[in-house]
């Protein structure tokens, strides 16, 4: 029984498509499966290892190795904080520290109402907005106390909705040309 | 001394809308492309020989070197390495994101000039807005003839792939690169053979260059490698961009002649970093990533250039400068950059995985007041264990060279800061003001 939605299965076959080998769209797969359900489920997990054709451990054991990707649920809105050494430098760990206390939470928890996870990540490449954050990958920054409260409370009211998608949405602009690697093309030939 | 040389890779940043088809064919989109296309391959090669480019990502490479060794295969691969992860190094990320069509026709030149068969544009996962716009470059680069079948009416035929990253910053090292686009985890592999240029993707003979390597082709191709070789002095040619970060008060990317421009000129003029905030003094600087031992005031005066630089016993690296300053406390941002290693250590060699967790755990004690006066030559000896004899370039005991960055902050902070810890373990806290 298939977990992926139909409209999701078709672009995983186009994805794999692109690759000379099929286990190459693996971690594509990952982005698409989480872009569904937030995370990885484990259904999900069984039908990419269907798809590129290797066991659900395998996918479970490469899925594991990257930040990324969540093999359990996390919040909708999954809140980055980097604190490495250029946002150290700019007061990132004091920030850190605020957005604990405004959300409630510690670093690698998601708040009661199933809003908010609090990560500390490793740097973003934004460091000339130090301290930077992100918002299911979208970037904020620099920020302090009160203009990170500020992101807060427009996140809670859809504000940023247009800005900033559900968790695990990685890439809104879908592949509509050149649907099958060459290599590919060439084997069928 | 800043130069008049005109930008060559940021060129385009002064417009809102530089990532946009539209934009990049008013200011000269692929006019690269098409030069190369009347040229033979190896005429498009010899241009990029003689501009002596150096690959861009942190170990500077001679590019056309590196295309020179590809071994002779049916099939051969290009995979752009834009999984840029070092910290403190923003420039590919600039790139990607303002202008994505100039990755993308840099990318097409060099797989012209290699014969490879298709292209990887491997891009950090973390860069959501840049995927959108390589995607969106990359469909519009299809719908012109760019990519695709017999391109621009050529008979060269190529598809390009966008492929995100999924979070990890070991697979900025190209093997593990490699191993992740082949849908595993990112595990740096084992050498021989030293080049992907001799067994990479699938096996395949493989290019593996980064975002501003290619980002200079087009302007290369089109004013020739002679001119790129002007700019710049002895082996450290053309422009560079420099990503500038830390207690500075413009923190920010500036694309520079290299070897002109000093150190002191990227922090302190007026047009660049401007200096250190609210009055305060540097105290120290990371010339180039944080895999780079520490430099001092005495080392502002040398220029950028990478081969100064590694005299001096650091390097230039991936072009990223950190300044500290005298309110920063260096065990803690050694600790930092420490933990970094630790966490980001892909676990397959023991000096590493073991090392970096014993060191930042000996850092944060001493930070946290509960250092001993033996720990710093226990730092040492660890450090040595990971890069034996503590020289530079380093020694190696691991698979590739994250374990040996390791010791670089720590090694490099001891050598300068040695009564800054020593006052840790004696005062049982941190003089710097006791952070966390």
């Amino acid at each position: 029984m298939a977990h992926l939605s139909l409209e999701n299965r078709e672009r995983a076959t186009r994805l794999i498509s692109l690759y000379p080998k099929d286990r190459s769209a693996l971690i594509p797969l990952c982005h698409l499966a989480q872009s569904q359900d937030g995370y990885l489920t484990q259904e999900a997990i069984q039908d990419i290892a269907d798809l590129v054709g290797v066991t659900p451990a395998e996918v479970y054991g490469t899925a594991t190795f990257y930040d990324m990707l969540h093999t359990e649920p996390v919040g909708r809105y999954v809140v980055a904080i980097c604190t490495n050494i250029a946002c150290l430098l700019n007061g990132a760990f004091e920030l850190l520290e605020h957005a604990q206390k405004r959300l409630g939470v510690y670093v690698g928890q998601t708040t009661n109402d199933g809003m908010f996870t609090i990560e500390e990540a490793e740097c973003l490449a934004a460091c000339d907005t130090a301290p930077c954050v992100q918002v299911n990958h979208r970037f904020f920054g620099p920020l302090a106390g009160e203009s990170f409260d500020a992101l807060v409370d427009n996140l809670e009211s859809g504000r940023l909705d247009d800005v900033v998608p559900p968790h695990g949405v990685l890439n809104r602009v879908e592949r509509s040309v050149g649907l099958t690697s060459s290599a590919k093309r060439e084997a069928a030939q | 001394m800043i130069t008049n040389a005109a930008p060559i890779v940021t060129r385009r940043m002064g417009y809102e809308d530089s990532y946009t088809l539209s934009r990049y064919l008013e200011t000269g989109g692929y006019d690269g492309l098409k030069r190369a296309l009347t040229m033979s391959r190896e005429e498009v090669a010899d241009q990029v020989n003689r501009a002596s480019l150096l690959g861009r990502g942190g170990a500077g490479f001679p590019a056309g070197r590196k295309w020179s060794m590809l071994r002779a295969a049916p099939t051969s691969y290009l995979v752009v390495n834009g999984d840029e992860s070092e910290p403190a190094t923003f420039k590919d990320h600039l790139l990607i994101e303002r202008d994505p069509h100039q990755i993308i026709e840099g990318a097409l030149i060099c797989a012209y000039a290699i014969g490879a068969a298709q292209i990887f544009i491997f891009c950090r996962g973390e860069f959501a807005l840049g995927l959108e716009r390589l995607q969106q470059a990359c469909n519009e680069a299809y719908r012109i003839g760019a990519i695709g079948r017999e391109i621009f009416g050529s008979s060269f035929s190529i598809d390009l792939v966008i492929h995100p990253g999924a979070g990890a910053y070991i697979c900025g090292e190209e093997t593990a690169l490699l191993e992740s686009l082949e849908g595993k985890r990112g595990f740096p592999r084992i050498k021989p053979p030293f080049f992907p240029a001799v067994q990479g993707l699938y096996g395949a003979p493989t290019v593996v260059n980064n975002i501003e390597t290619m980002s200079n082709l087009p302007w290369i191709v089109l004013n020739g490698g002679d001119a790129f070789s002007s700019l710049g002095e002895g082996s450290s040619a053309g422009t560079r961009l420099f990503a500038l970060s830390g207690r500075v008060n413009r923190p920010g990317w500036f694309e520079l002649e290299m070897s002109k421009t000093t150190f002191r000129d990227l922090i302190f003029d007026p047009a660049l970093g401007a200096g250190v905030p609210d009055g305060r003094s540097l105290k120290a600087f990371i010339p180039g990533g944080v895999s780079a031992p520490w430099f001092g005031p005495n080392e502002l005066d040398l220029g950028l250039d990478q081969d100064a630089v590694g005299k001096a016993g650091s390097m230039l690296g991936s072009g990223s400068v950190v300044v500290m300053d005298e309110s920063t406390c260096v065990v803690r941002a050694a600790w930092r950059i420490t933990r970094f290693f630790h966490r980001e250590s892909c676990g397959q060699c023991t000096p590493c995985r073991e090392g970096g967790g014993w060191l930042e755990q000996i850092l944060r004690r001493i930070e946290e007041g509960e250092g001993r006066e033996a720990d710093l030559d226990l730092l040492m000896d660890v450090c040595d264990n990971i890069a034996p004899g503590l020289t530079w370039p380093p020694q190696q005991t691991t698979i590739c060279v994250l374990g040996p960055s390791i010791p670089s902050s720590i090694a490099s902070s001891i050598r300068m800061f040695r009564d800054e810890y020593l006052a840790h373990v004696r005062e049982r806290h941190c003089p710097m003001g006791g952070h966390r």
